[in-house]
Formats: structure tokens, C-alpha cells, sequence
């Protein structure tokens, strides 16, 4: 059953800076296979987003492999084969929602005459079914992310990279929507790297945790999570829950996370 | 003669009163009222003390004074108008700010060219650029090309400025995001950066015609024929006929608001989607 | 060195464009001058010829240097045929313009920010009298002040203190508007009255913004006074300078009072910035 998507062999990615070289990645092996819904978990600085940026071609490595689709990540990147989430929606203010998930639609040259009926498919799948024609501006954060989403989702790339989406939103909304993208991922069957900042997000919603850390950044552990795969918001108090979390904190204690 | 200071006193009192009542009101009658009712009562005022401490006309004539002025040279001073501003503002407005543009997309392309005309021009800009207009009527002749000559160069470095500022403005996130969409230059360019340096390139557009109005009418006081609103205002100044000389100030001011109202229209519909738009 | 690179690659374009343009634009003149004669020019001719006339349509660059050298340092400051008389005539009028220009801004903004009844109906006026050509009636005001005997610097002072004070005006608005509301709320925590939450807080808060626009207010200061000295036969000032090589055909004299009135406004754009660098820093301020 394991396809991998993305692989890396001893990847790393160093900074040259006026205070000498830091060090953001440094010997990470991984991989990921198809359908899995990883989350990257660490404190700032511990190389969570530069792996994402360096899977996406944002970043290149400077060290060691990294493979996404059997291709290099330039490749995947031309072929369109992923869809990025950023940590704010950064939707452009003078196109409508319509107008905004229609960009990356106009960009890639996908027919025309399919735009409507995706549009109202991603719109439908996060929940802003007749928003099409608002303006980001008159949408609140939690529904401006859900539309970043859905811009995300509206070609047909089998990856998802979304780099702490949730992260400006407050808790009450940022449930909400972890239900709704746990859903979300069942319906669609993409592979999803998800990066946070928190320990209970991670756990909530991955079926594979990787734990990192800083000064190098690297890879702590690598957790399967053995949580079902009906999760109701109420699991997080299950025993197996906290345990696994407990385990996510023993990683970040054991890479000096917390020193 | 007393009793038309004691008039325009009056009037202004009055004003006053009526703007610290209409101060506290929002709507947007009461906000437009008050600098309505400020610049009526400072004409009455200025009428006041003119008339009434019997003040020279070749020092400052009456607002009476001008208005018929106005009204029995129109041919004259329609004349003029499109000399100076159609011929010469309007004219160099859209080549400077036009060649501007361009430049400013070529310039973007390249970080080095970016990083060396950026300070020149923003020197360049801050110069008396006008001292420029003799030599190019020197250059291009008393006529309306000179003029437009002066105005593309007073507008051509502001617009520069402007928007090679607003090329860059865009959001880091957003360009990366372009780039997990694999577009290449010109969708970036159509796509994300030009509708976003779009408050910066209509700051500069509504800056520019105020130079470019400014630099018409100064150009003339090098060198024109016997029309335009700045050799109206030179000979006229050395004739001392300060009323006609009002009357065109008068047509200028008119011109320059109307200008710069037409353009923040435009501004406000290009633009509808920014913070400062939407107040 | 990768900085200033960009910026001297960029200045020697210019300059060797403007050679270009010298050779190109005074050619004509001398194969009129030839032609006359009856005598041919080869090109190295003509080219040395172009770039040593009398009169020319464009003077060469070394022209121009050789220009301000004389009328500067083989002059006695004091000379009228001396560039620095004229610079410091012109800089002593856009000195005090600017003065009077700042302080006239600095009360007016204080005035809209702490009075409504003066931000509803003098604000307007302020905006919409920078749209209105102030600069072309330089001419006027100084007809109108000289009918009142009053003559010399003050007129453009007067002109310069104009157009200078918008800025100041919008500038310093949006300063003392600068501080955010919770930093207000903590002023009325303390008790504090206006006028010490005026010291305190918005002054200070509005320096950054107050320097911004002090540079756009010495540029269009020095304007002012260049324009106040063009017409009606001012005497000296780099103005009068303009428009008498202008009147006179003397491109020199053109070229040099606009290469004076270009360092002029440089060195003073200098004297700002080390003067908010100096204060912004001891404000810790500085960016």
C-alpha cells in the first residue's frame, strides 16, 4: 500500500549569513506515501516550513535528495502537481472568491469552459457554497482561509502543503475547521503535509506525526498514530489521545525544544 | 466705507458659528457645508477688506472686481486654457506619465538597473526641475511642444518613483504563490503585480498633474505666443492688471482641481478594492 | 561596493549619453559654419568642434564644470558673477520660506488635529490647494508685495513658506494622528491634559513622519524661491541667473545656475537626513 509521494534522503539546507551559517535542515530522511495526512510539528526554527518550502521548489536544497512524484520538486512544481496553503489567505483583494480560486485556474490554461463547475465544487467542499461572488474583505478570517482552501483544491493536484493555516485563527474556529479539512481529506483522498505549532492540532488530524527540532533542524521522531479514523472533536480527551501527545512532547523535550 | 468690513466681519462670525454647530454632525451635507461655508466666508472677508479699507487694486483687487473680469475676457482666458493645459499639460501629462510606465516595467525586470535608477531618480526627482523649462524652449521653440517638453520632464521621475515602488510592494506570499501555480512573467505581471501596484501608481498619476499644470504655465514665462494662461499671468503681472491676472489664477485653480478630481475618480474605481478606498 | 555599483554604472551612462547628445545636437551649427566657409569638416573635426562652442545648443559636461569653476572659485564670493552669491541669495530665501513654511504647518496640523470645527472646514481647503498651481502665480505675488514696497527676499520667502507648508501640513496630520488608541487610553489612565499628552505622546510619535515631509518641504521651498527670482527682472538669485542666460542666449549661464541649484538641493536633502538620522537615533527611533 505505500506509494511514496514525496521522499527525502539526507536533506539539508544550510544559510549563509552575516552571523555564519544556520543551519534549517540538516540530514532528514523521510517519506510519505500516498493518502497519508502528516503533520510537522516543532518550535520555530526547527526547519517544519523550509521543508515544506523545499518540497514545493520555494527553497532549494543545499544537501542530500528530495524526490516528489519520482521528479524533482522543480519538475512537480512545473507539472502543478500539489496545491499550497499559506499561513494567511492571501487571497488578491480586487478579484472576487469566484474570481480567486478562477487564478490559479487562468494561470495553468485549464479550459474555460470548466471553470464554473470547479469553482462551485471547491466552494461546495469547504462549506462557502454562494459566496462566489463576495470580496475577500467582507469575509472573516476563518472563511477567508476556508476560500484559500478551496483556491488550493480547485485543480487537480494530489498534494496538499499547507503551512500552519489555522495558525492567525482563534481556537473556537480553528476546531471547527479541523473537523471540516479531516472530512475534507476523507472525501478527496489527497495526500496532505501540514505543518503547526500545535501539539493537539497534529495529533487531531494526522495519521503520521514528524517531530522536529531546532539548532540543526531535524527530524526528533516519526510517529504512526494508532487513533481510528472516525476522530470526533471529543477524542482529544481519550486516553490514546493524550498518550501519543505525551509522545509528541517527549520528542520536542528530547530535540531541547523547550530549553 | 466701514460698514463693509463691519459686513464681512459679520459673515465670518456667522460662519464660524455655523461650522462649530455643524462640526458635531456627521452627515455628509454637514461635511461638505463647512469648507464650503469656510472658503465663502473668507471671499466675503477678502471682499470686505478690500473694499472697505479701500485697498489698491495693483496690490489686491476685489473679488468683485475679478469675477467681472472673468466673465468679459472668457474668450480670452478659453483661449488660453487650451494652449496651456490641453496643449501643453494634458499633452506631456500622458507621454511622460505613459513613457513612466514603461520604463518602469522594463526596469523591473532587472535588480541592477533597479538598484542604481532608484536613487538617481528619487535625487533627480527632489530637484527644481523646472529650472530645465529655458532650455527647452531654447530647444523646442515657444510653442506648445516646449511646454509639453517641461511638463514630461517634471512628471517623467515621480511616476518612475511611483511605480516601480508599487511593482515591488507585492506581498512576498503572493508571488510565492504564483510560483506553486508555475506562472511565468507576464501572468505575474498581469495577474498580481500591476492590479497591486495600483494605489502607487495612481498616487503618483494624482501627483503629476499638479506638476504637470505647474510646469505648462511656468514654461511660458520663458517663452510663448500671445496665448496661454502663464504669459497671461507674466504680462499681465508687468501691466499690473492684477485682476486678470486673479481671473486666470482662477481658471488654473478650476483646471487643476478638476484634473485632479477626474483622475481620483478614476483612482476610486480601478482602486475600489483597497483599505483607503473603501473607508 | 554592491551598492553604490548600480548607482555609478547609472550616472556614467548619463554622462556618456549626454556626450553623445552634445555631438548630436550642436553637429548642425557647425556644418552650417562649414558649409558658410566653403570648407569640409571630417567627423573628428566636427566632433572636437561640437564639443567646444560658444554657444552651444547642449554644452559638453566639461563645459558646463569648466563654467562653474569659473564663476565659483575664480570669483570673489562676494562678486555678482559669482555662482555662490547668486546660491547663497536663492538658499537665504528658501531658508526663511521654509522656516516660516514649518512653523505655519506645524501650527495648522496641531490646530486640525485638536479642533474639529478646523479639521471639517480648513482640511478640505489644504487638500484642494495642492491640486491649484500656486507656483505660476509666483509672478503676481511678487508684483503685489513690491506695489507694497515691500522688495528683496521676503516675496519669496512668502512664495517658498507656500508651497511648503502643505506638506508639513499633511505630514504632520498624520503624525499626531499616529499614536494607536491604546497608547491614547493609557495617556487618560494617567490623568494626563492635553497638552502634555500633546508633548509627550503625538510629537514625539509624529517626528518620523514630521522629517518625511521636511525633505518634500525644503525641495518645494527651494522651487518656490528659483520661481520668485524669474520674472519681473529679479537681479540675483540662480532665478535670475535662469532667465537672464535664457533672455541673453547664454546656454552656459543656464546650465550652470541649474547644476548650482541641483547641488544646492542635494546638500540641503543631506543636511536633513543627518540631522533625522541624529534625532530619530537619540529618539530610538531610528529605522
Amino acid at each position: 500500500m505505500s506509494d511514496p509521494v514525496i521522499t527525502a534522503e539526507k536533506l539539508g539546507l544550510t544559510f549563509q549569513t552575516n552571523d555564519g551559517p544556520i543551519h534549517a535542515l540538516k540530514d532528514v530522511d523521510l517519506t510519505i506515501n500516498k493518502g497519508e495526512f502528516v503533520s510537522f510539528i516543532g518550535p520555530s526554527g526547527c526547519g517544519k516550513t523550509t521543508f515544506l518550502r523545499v518540497v514545493a521548489d520555494l527553497e532549494q536544497a543545499t544537501a542530500g535528495q528530495v524526490t516528489v512524484n519520482g521528479m524533482s520538486p522543480r519538475e512537480a512544481r512545473l507539472k502543478r502537481a500539489y496545491g499550497y496553503v499559506f499561513q494567511a489567505a492571501g487571497l488578491l483583494p480586487w478579484r472576487t472568491i469566484g474570481g480567486n480560486i478562477r487564478l490559479p485556474l487562468q494561470v495553468m490554461g485549464i479550459p474555460k469552459a470548466d471553470h464554473a463547475a470547479r469553482v462551485a465544487r471547491v466552494l461546495e467542499l469547504v462549506d462557502l457554497g454562494g459566496f462566489e461572488k463576495k470580496f475577500p474583505w467582507q469575509l472573516s478570517g476563518g472563511m477567508q482561509q476556508r476560500a484559500s482552501i478551496a483556491r488550493a483544491l480547485a485543480f487537480d493536484a494530489d498534494l496538499l502543503l499547507m503551512d500552519e493555516p489555522f495558525g492567525a485563527l482563534d481556537e473556537i474556529v480553528r476546531d471547527h475547521l479541523n473537523e471540516q479539512l479531516l472530512a475534507l481529506w476523507k472525501r478527496t483522498e489527497k495526500t496532505i503535509c501540514f505543518v503547526t505549532h500545535s501539539i493537539p492540532e497534529a495529533v487531531y488530524l494526522s495519521t503520521k506525526i514528524v517531530v522536529m527540532s531546532p539548532r540543526p533542524g531535524r527530524v526528533t521522531d516519526v510517529i504512526e498514530s494508532t487513533l481510528p479514523a472516525e476522530r470526533p472533536l471529543e477524542i482529544r480527551d481519550s486516553a490514546e489521545f493524550l498518550s501519543i501527545a505525551a509522545r509528541v512532547r517527549d520528542g520536542l523535550r528530547a530535540g531541547h525544544s523547550y530549553d | 466705507m466701514m460698514h463693509w468690513l463691519i459686513m464681512a466681519l459679520g459673515v465670518w462670525v456667522a460662519a464660524l458659528a455655523v461650522n462649530i454647530e455643524l462640526s458635531s454632525q456627521r452627515g455628509f451635507l454637514a461635511q461638505l457645508a463647512m469648507p464650503v461655508l469656510f472658503g465663502a466666508a473668507l471671499i466675503a472677508l477678502w471682499q470686505g477688506v478690500v473694499v472697505g479699507l479701500n485697498v489698491s487694486p495693483i496690490v489686491l483687487p476685489a473679488p468683485s472686481a475679478i469675477w467681472g473680469r472673468f466673465w468679459a475676457e472668457t474668450p480670452t482666458l478659453w483661449a488660453d486654457f487650451q494652449q496651456t493645459f490641453i496643449g501643453g499639460a494634458l499633452s506631456g501629462y500622458i507621454m511622460g506619465c505613459g513613457a513612466a510606465f514603461i520604463v518602469a516595467i522594463l526596469v523591473d525586470r532587472s535588480p541592477f538597473l533597479r538598484a542604481g535608477l532608484l536613487p538617481v531618480g528619487n535625487f533627480i526627482a527632489a530637484l527644481p526641475i523646472i529650472g530645465i523649462a529655458p532650455i527647452f524652449v531654447m530647444w523646442f521653440g515657444f510653442g506648445w511642444e516646449s511646454k509639453a517638453a517641461v511638463v514630461v520632464a517634471m512628471v517623467f521621475f515621480p511616476m518612475l518613483i511611483n511605480t516601480v515602488a508599487g511593482l515591488q510592494s507585492v506581498d512576498a506570499m503572493q508571488r510565492d504563490l504564483m510560483r506553486t501555480y508555475a506562472a511565468n512573467y507576464p501572468q505575474t505581471l498581469l495577474k498580481l503585480r500591476l492590479p497591486s501596484a495600483g494605489p502607487f501608481i495612481f498616487n503618483g498619476l494624482k501627483i503629476c498633474t499638479t506638476l504637470a499644470l505647474i510646469g505648462a504655465i511656468v514654461a511660458e514665462f520663458f517663452g510663448s505666443p500671445i496665448v496661454g494662461m502663464g504669459f497671461r499671468i507674466s504680462t499681465g503681472a508687468g501691466r499690473l492688471e492684477l485682476d486678470m491676472v486673479w481671473a486666470t489664477i482662477a481658471v488654473a485653480a478650476l483646471a487643476g482641481s478638476a484634473f485632479y478630481g477626474v483622475v481620483a475618480l478614476i483612482e476610486k474605481r480601478a482602486t475600489f478594492w483597497h483599505p483607503s478606498q473603501r473607508r | 561596493m554592491t551598492r553604490t555599483l548600480p548607482i555609478l554604472t547609472i550616472v556614467a551612462a548619463i554622462i556618456v549619453f549626454w556626450y553623445a547628445m552634445t555631438v548630436v545636437m550642436n553637429s548642425k551649427w557647425t556644418y552650417d559654419q562649414a558649409s558658410r566657409a566653403g570648407v569640409e569638416v571630417s567627423f573628428s573635426e566636427m566632433v572636437a568642434d561640437t564639443l567646444a562652442q560658444d554657444r552651444p545648443v547642449l554644452p559638453a559636461p566639461h563645459q558646463v564644470v569648466a563654467e562653474i569653476w569659473k564663476t565659483t572659485a575664480e570669483q570673489k564670493v562676494t562678486s555678482k558673477r559669482s555662482l555662490v552669491y547668486h546660491g547663497w541669495v536663492t538658499l537665504s530665501a528658501t531658508l526663511l520660506g521654509f522656516a516660516i513654511g514649518t512653523a505655519l504647518g506645524i501650527s495648522i496640523a496641531i490646530g486640525i488635529v485638536y479642533s474639529r470645527v478646523m479639521d471639517g472646514s480648513v482640511m478640505p481647503w489644504v487638500i484642494a490647494s495642492q491640486t491649484i498651481p500656486i507656483l505660476a502665480i509666483a509672478p503676481m505675488i511678487v508684483v503685489m508685495f513690491n506695489s507694497m514696497g515691500v522688495t528683496g527676499l521676503l516675496p519669496k520667502a512668502i512664495i517658498s513658506a507656500y508651497l511648503s507648508f502643505f506638506p508639513v501640513t499633511v505630514g504632520m496630520v498624520k503624525g499626531l494622528r499616529a499614536p494607536e488608541g491604546h497608547l491614547l487610553d493609557l495617556m487618560r489612565t494617567y490623568n494626563a491634559s492635553r497638552l502634555a499628552v500633546l508633548w509627550k505622546l503625538r510629537l514625539p510619535a509624529s517626528m518620523p513622519y514630521l522629517f518625511a515631509s521636511l525633505k518634500i518641504a525644503m525641495a518645494a521651498s527651494l522651487v518656490g524661491a528659483i520661481v520668485g527670482e524669474m520674472p519681473t527682472g529679479a537681479k540675483a538669485g540662480f532665478g535670475a541667473r535662469l532667465l537672464v542666460g535664457s533672455q541673453f542666449g547664454q546656454p552656459l549661464t543656464i546650465w550652470s545656475a541649474l547644476i548650482g541649484a541641483a547641488v544646492l538641493a542635494g546638500l540641503l536633502m543631506i543636511v536633513i537626513s543627518v540631522i533625522q538620522r541624529a534625532t530619530l537615533k537619540r529618539m530610538g527611533m531610528a529605522t
